[in-house]
């Protein structure tokens, strides 16, 4: 595509979103990325049962050139990092990634020095799913909400603006040290007011 | 092709009429049509959702004793047992002086988060929890689009009311204490429980969900007081 990215905002281009994002999302070839033991699931969804075709993703692609969506299913540890990155990079915009299971989406039960917490510190996540492994049908879910996501994609100008107010909003954020805490540490011990708990 | 005579040696070349020689090569659509009419044998996910196991490990709900309060006793158990340190509990005394009582006896688990980006759905959490406050559902719908989202909290966890049931804060049924509760003698809120609600209760159930304690560093204790009162 290329034309559609060129025209000016409030030029047809909400009509247009609207259809090219039914378009896209209806023609998802997957990349074959298989890490671990969520590959199985992930295998068990391209089996006929399954039939991830009926999403209009015909074919585990075997060369990132012709994929839109890399599915990280496993642990990706420090080593393979590299090559998880290598192989985002030579796929073809515009691109989506889902982090299939626990471990590739923080680490899961494995928060050593030999696994990323995380396959967002290396390529941006579209779609995290929790289990491990997660069942097909949390694939297929995943995978639909992702349809939803890619519905509601911006284009041209539109998607140029979202990308900034986006890395604006990262650039913003505030490390987890020193962000709000998500409840009172201290509440027990003031809890009982007229009464000293240490006495 | 041209030769008519039927090869038995083969199968092929099966002689047939003009027309059957003119519709040999769609005969195979008329597989696919008649497919559509058959039963489909396949997963058909987002339409027909197959039921799972009974046992399956899917996510997670804290129940609640019949008149409301929660089994939950804050004992951290759960999290003590979690293998990828998904689990985070943190403990808080109920009050009847106050008005905090959330669960029968001693204490209540304020703070009941789970990571469902670490939680492996082992099911070690509940094995451990002594209450059998901490159960699975078989709900597996989960994926979502950021990380702190998948944090769920303890208003998402906690299970839904139900009839009989009351929003805690409440106190304890009349009469009752805790080990009647665990031994199934308390079946439903009682009238005096419904009168307290009434009075001091919470309205918003969300609220009630949250860390409670904003209100209660006001000097005055001694009185039964609960959220609603300072509203």
């Amino acid at each position: 595509m290329g034309l559609e990215e060129k025209l000016p905002a409030g030029f047809v281009l909400t009509t247009l979103e609207n259809v090219v994002g039914y378009m896209r999302k209806a023609s998802i070839w997957p990349a074959t990325f298989g890490l671990a033991c969520c590959a199985i699931e992930m295998m068990a969804v391209g089996t006929p049962d399954y039939d991830i075709a009926r999403f209009g993703m015909e074919r585990f692609s075997a060369t990132p050139r012709q994929a839109d969506l890399m599915i990280v299913a496993g642990r990706v540890s420090q080593k393979m990092a590299p090559v998880v990155r290598q192989v985002y990079d030579q796929m073809a915009n515009p691109k989506w990634v889902i982090s299939m299971g626990v471990c590739a989406s923080s680490g899961g039960m494995f928060n050593n020095y030999a696994i990323v917490q995380g396959v967002d510190h290396i390529i941006p996540v579209d779609i995290y799913l929790p289990g491990c492994p997660p069942r097909p049908e949390m694939l297929l879910n995943a995978i639909i909400e992702l349809h939803d996501q890619i519905q509601h994609s911006k284009l041209g100008v539109n998607r140029v603006a979202a990308a900034r107010a986006a890395e604006q909003a990262a650039l913003g954020a505030v490390p987890t040290s020193l962000m709000a805490p998500t409840h009172e540490h201290h509440a027990p011990l003031t809890a009982t007011p007229g009464r000293n708990l240490l006495a | 092709m041209a030769d008519a005579k039927p090869t038995p040696a083969t199968g092929e070349g099966k002689s047939g009429s003009f027309l059957g020689d003119l519709f040999a090569p769609i005969a195979g659509f008329g597989v696919t049509f008649s497919t559509m009419f058959r039963k489909v044998a396949t997963e058909e996910y987002p339409e027909v959702k197959r039921p799972t196991a009974p046992r399956f490990h899917g996510r997670h709900q804290l129940n609640r004793h019949p008149d409301g309060l929660e089994k939950c006793v804050g004992c951290e158990l759960c999290a003590w047992a979690c293998p990828a340190d998904a689990i985070l509990v943190e403990g808080a005394s109920n009050n009847d002086a106050t008005g905090e009582r959330y669960s029968p006896g001693e204490r209540y688990g304020r703070v009941y988060q789970i990571n469902y980006l670490r939680c492996i759905f082992c099911g070690l959490c509940i094995e451990a929890c002594p209450t059998r406050a901490l159960t699975m559902t078989n709900e597996y719908e989960l994926a979502d689009s950021s990380r702190a989202e998948l944090i769920f909290t303890k208003d998402q966890l906690l299970a839904p009311l139900q009839k009989g049931m009351l929003q805690p804060p409440h106190p304890m049924a009349d009469g009752m204490e805790e080990r009647d509760y665990f031994l199934g003698k308390v079946t439903q809120a009682t009238p005096a429980q419904q009168e307290w609600v009434e009075t001091y209760g919470v309205d918003d159930p969300a609220a009630a969900g949250a860390p409670a304690a904003k209100h209660r560093t006001a000097p005055g204790a001694g009185v039964t007081r609960g959220k609603g009162v300072d509203r």
